[in-house]
């Protein structure tokens, strides 16, 4: 056992657990953050997904003594401000993309990392970056139509659609 | 985030109170009512039924009974109330209930959320709203007739007002009237059914906030894995107890003898620990003697060698036999034949299977993402021993359903685990636990002959199928029945099974056998309109005939209304703009149509294969009847299209294959699921509204997909698909 402080969500963090002990597990277990979600434990469907100095990365593959100072962003720290929701996370609602929604906060996760890249990205670019993320449920298609309604929103296209 | 505040002395009460198997009945059955209001006597409440409450302060809140894993039905059934009792959706909370007889009936499975429950949620929320008006009137001093209920509120002919809130202590003290009594509004004046409304824990999905099984904390909760026999059914001999004890984080090791029955408590080595990894940690270290039994001559390409070499000799039963098919495909101008084959595949839901159970002074109390509350509490009765009345049984949601969480033997093994550790304990699965130990949807092979007559017509049809069975029987899905299409359909039709018994566990996989049989069906037919130089489209309906209704023989199958079929056919033909455009080579056209779980479905695919033979769906219409009434057409469209993807999924990727009795594949690596550049670049759903009743959208949409996607490969390439998944199917051309 170790003591490791992390920067999660703008908070100072500190647990005690084994060194090799996951992001995700630290994450889920020791800080009741348990939006981030357990899929499959090697880094191949995505459900983990959290940002590491806002890039995206698999919590599941990430050991706890390598985040160090890295400022760790979950989907309960996605939002802008309590109250609010980040523009893909109001996409999400306004087309009810989700079904049973376990893989929901990873695809948010990762969509916003690829408009924060690429603001109008194509369906060629939403496949590519998407496609580490599986949805069981198979809502690909409103996952597609999430990212571009996301870009529409973010571009202060605020008007909900129907 | 659940708690364990279970009031045990009340629930103990309450159980002897309410009976059970009642449906329609709940709604005036002294007990239930009784039940209410009670409870509501505490607060104040208006709940004359176990469905709805309503605070003085006008807060309405309803209680979804079925379990939510994705199918929406946590949105869609308190919808049906919300609509007949006249209070605005925003206004509404929406609770989960637990697992309890009073709620009559709690099972989602089958798509029969719907239909099971349709007419009742109309009658329930009608019933509430007559009381409520009936109060507003006895208040006024003036005939019920004159009053109408709109926005929460009650509204007199002079103007008059009273909210919901208002009426509670009024209506708290009116008989409920019979069901004769209550005024059903008319579908023609709904506000809310039909629209496209978001799931209530929408919010909570998108931000991240604890709502599935997994998710659970319980004060003083320690986390478990189980390991089992790789090979199926297997039984730990024995383990190094000792050695994983002293382990960092571990606080017990045991061994579970099991039940000896391979879907309810497997034979394993629980593990215990302070956390999930502390747990995933000690289990890399576990060695454990099996006793693997004889499952290990059984492998599944022995299997198929064997159905191959069988195939022309007379099937173990003959399902039907109608005129001479033998003597017709003699007789034939044309006839083919073909082996259809398809592997077992898993349901990996994306949440593995988890459950917590906590077990103090004989009271059993589980948090579980079961899909039938009712079977897995009886399973705990049977092979724990503990009685039903002693059983606490919270649904969580469910991070996806498909017909895995069916099964109870995770909730069982978290059951026993608890039994022997006291605190609050929660089962965690992992991805390789899920596909080793999954209850596999049965692989099969269809040894096929078809003949037609000069005219091109298909007069004789001939399958010998090879099945699987678990104690006995054919795995869920695994058996055709008597009547299965094209039964009925042809003068010279005989079908026969042949199962092979094995050890393997195996389960109800959406859509359970139509979910294959729809592919080798819409496949064979479309094989045998090439064969006859046909247009296939033509010979398609040619099969459904004229008459209006196929009655059913009664042993299994179901009567199909074949105008309902034929409309659906033509309806989706037509939106697809089939006919109006013209395909170069590597794209084409496809039909698949199906009636399963009481929906009448068609769908036409648009396809293209690279000249590498890389496949891709470009568009998908689908046409579908499934009665009069949409419920919540976002969830409605979101069943649809993500079961035509789910079916895509299982037609272009999944295979699970079994060696020695055990699951080769372990992970997503092995075993690849469809991915979002996989998915159709278009989806499009029409509903083809009739006057029949409202039916489910848990499964019908997936059977016709691989049947028009095949048959479009075929249009696009000349490749006949006849074996899943595609990846085994070479689709490059010239």
């Amino acid at each position: 056992m170790a003591k490791f402080t992390l920067q999660v969500n703008g908070q100072s963090r500190t647990v005690d657990v084994a060194s090799d002990t996951p992001l995700l597990w630290v994450l889920r277990d020791s800080l009741e953050l348990v939006g981030t979600k357990f899929g499959c434990g090697i880094g191949l469907c995505g459900a983990c997904t959290v940002h590491l100095n806002g890039v995206p990365a698999r919590a599941c593959m990430t050991p706890v003594s390598t985040v160090g100072r890295m400022k760790v962003t979950t989907i309960e720290g996605l939002a802008p401000a309590a109250g609010k929701l980040h523009p893909v996370q109001q996409a999400w609602s306004e087309l009810d993309v989700a079904q049973c929604g376990y893989c929901q906060p990873g695809q948010i996760m990762t969509a916003a990392a690829l408009l924060k890249d690429n603001p109008n990205p194509s369906d060629t670019d939403i496949n590519d970056a998407m496609t580490g993320n599986i949805c069981r449920c198979a809502t690909y298609l409103r996952i597609r139509a999430g990212v571009q309604r996301a870009a529409e929103i973010a571009a202060g296209k605020t008007e909900a659609v129907t | 985030m659940h708690t364990a505040s279970v009031n045990r002395r009340s629930f103990l009460k309450l159980t002897g109170l309410a009976g059970g198997g009642f449906l329609l009945g709940i709604y005036i059955k002294p007990g239930a009512i009784a039940e209410a209001a009670e409870t509501a006597a505490a607060t104040g409440d208006f709940a004359p039924n176990v469905f709805v409450r309503i605070s003085p302060t006008g807060v309405v809140t309803i209680i979804s009974k079925q379990p939510e894993m994705g199918q929406g039905v946590k949105t869609s059934l308190p919808m049906i109330i919300a609509e007949q009792l006249e209070v605005p959706w925003d206004e509404i909370t929406i609770e989960q209930a637990d697992f309890h007889a009073k709620y009559g009936g709690q099972s989602a499975g089958g798509s029969n959320s719907t239909p099971g429950n349709y007419d009742n949620f109309h009658l329930l929320g009608a019933t509430v709203r007559t009381m409520l008006v009936e109060a507003a009137a006895q208040t006024w001093g003036v005939p019920a007739t004159e009053c109408r209920a709109e926005k929460a509120t009650v509204i007199h002919s002079s103007g008059k007002k009273l909210t919901y809130g208002q009426l509670v202590a009024k209506a708290s003290t009116l008989p409920v009237p019979a069901k004769e009594q209550v005024k059903l509004k008319p579908a023609s004046e709904f506000k809310l059914l039909g629209r496209r409304i978001a799931q209530v824990d929408t919010r909570k999905i998108v931000t991240g906030q604890p709502l599935f099984g997994s998710d659970l904390k319980l004060p003083g909760m320690l986390y478990a894995v189980y390991e089992k026999c790789p090979a199926f059914g297997g039984k730990a001999i024995d383990a190094n107890l000792d050695q994983i004890k002293r382990l960092p984080g571990v606080k017990d090791a045991f061994i579970i003898a099991g039940s000896g029955k391979v879907k309810e408590l497997n034979s394993g080595v629980a593990i215990i620990a302070d956390s999930t990894w502390s747990a995933f940690s000690a289990r890399k270290q576990l060695k454990v003697t099996w006793d693997e039994g004889k499952v290990v001559e059984e492998s599944w390409d022995g299997f198929v060698a064997k159905a191959r070499a069988d195939a022309a000799k007379p099937g173990a039963t003959v399902l039907r036999a109608d005129g001479d098919a033998e003597g017709a495909l003699k007789t034939a101008a044309k006839s083919i034949e073909a082996e259809y084959l398809y592997p077992f595949i898993s349901h990996a839901n994306l949440e593995p299977q988890t459950t917590a159970a906590h077990w103090r002074e004989g009271i059993m109390e589980i948090w579980s993402p079961a899909q039938i509350p009712n079977s897995a509490v009886q399973m705990v009765t049977r092979v724990l021993g503990v009685p039903p009345e002693k059983i606490i049984l919270h649904l969580t949601r469910a991070g996806g359903g498909f017909g895995r969480r069916i099964s109870a033997d995770y909730l069982v093994e978290a059951a026993a685990i608890a039994q022997k550790v006291g605190s609050p304990v929660k089962l965690v699965w992992t991805r390789e636990d899920d596909l080793k130990h999954d209850h596999f949807r049965p692989g099969g092979l269809h040894f096929l002959k078809g003949g037609v007559d000069a005219q091109g017509k298909i007069v004789a049809w001939k399958n010998h199928f090879f099945t699987f069975g678990e104690g006995g029987s054919p795995g869920s899905g695994g058996s055709l029945n008597k009547d299965e299409l094209p039964g009925r359909m042809i003068p010279n039709f005989r079908s026969e099974q042949t199962m092979f018994a094995t050890g393997w566990p195996m389960g109800p996989w959406r859509a359970p056998g139509s979910c294959v049989f729809g592919w080798v069906f819409n496949s064979f037919v479309d094989e045998l309109a090439h064969a006859a130089g046909r247009d296939a489209l033509k010979v398609h309906l040619e099969l459904l005939g004229d008459q209006k209704i196929l009655a059913t023989s009664g042993q299994g199958g179901r009567e199909y209304n074949l105008e309902r079929f034929r409309n659906v056919v033509n309806f989706t033909v037509e939106k697809s703009g089939w006919g109006t455009k013209k395909y170069p080579k590597g794209s084409g056209i496809g039909l698949g149509y199906y009636f399963s779980h009481r929906g009448y479905f068609a769908q036409v695919a648009e396809v293209s294969v690279s000249k590498e033979g890389q496949l891709k769906v470009d568009r998908v219409v689908c046409g579908y009847d499934i009665g009069a009434q949409i419920v919540n057409l976002s969830g409605a469209e979101n069943q649809i299209e993500g079961s035509i993807v789910d079916g895509l999924g299982a037609l272009m990727t999944q295979e699970i294959d079994i060696v020695r009795g055990r699951v080769v594949q372990s992970n997503f690596n092995d075993y690849p699921l469809l991915r979002i550049a996989d998915a159709p670049t278009k989806i499009e759903c029409h509903q083809l509204k009739t006057v029949f009743p409202t039916t489910g959208l848990g499964e019908p949409a997936l059977p016709p997909i691989a049947g028009a996607v095949c048959n479009a490969i075929f249009a696009a390439t000349g490749k006949r698909v006849r074996r899943m998944p595609l990846s085994r199917t070479d689709l490059s051309w010239s």
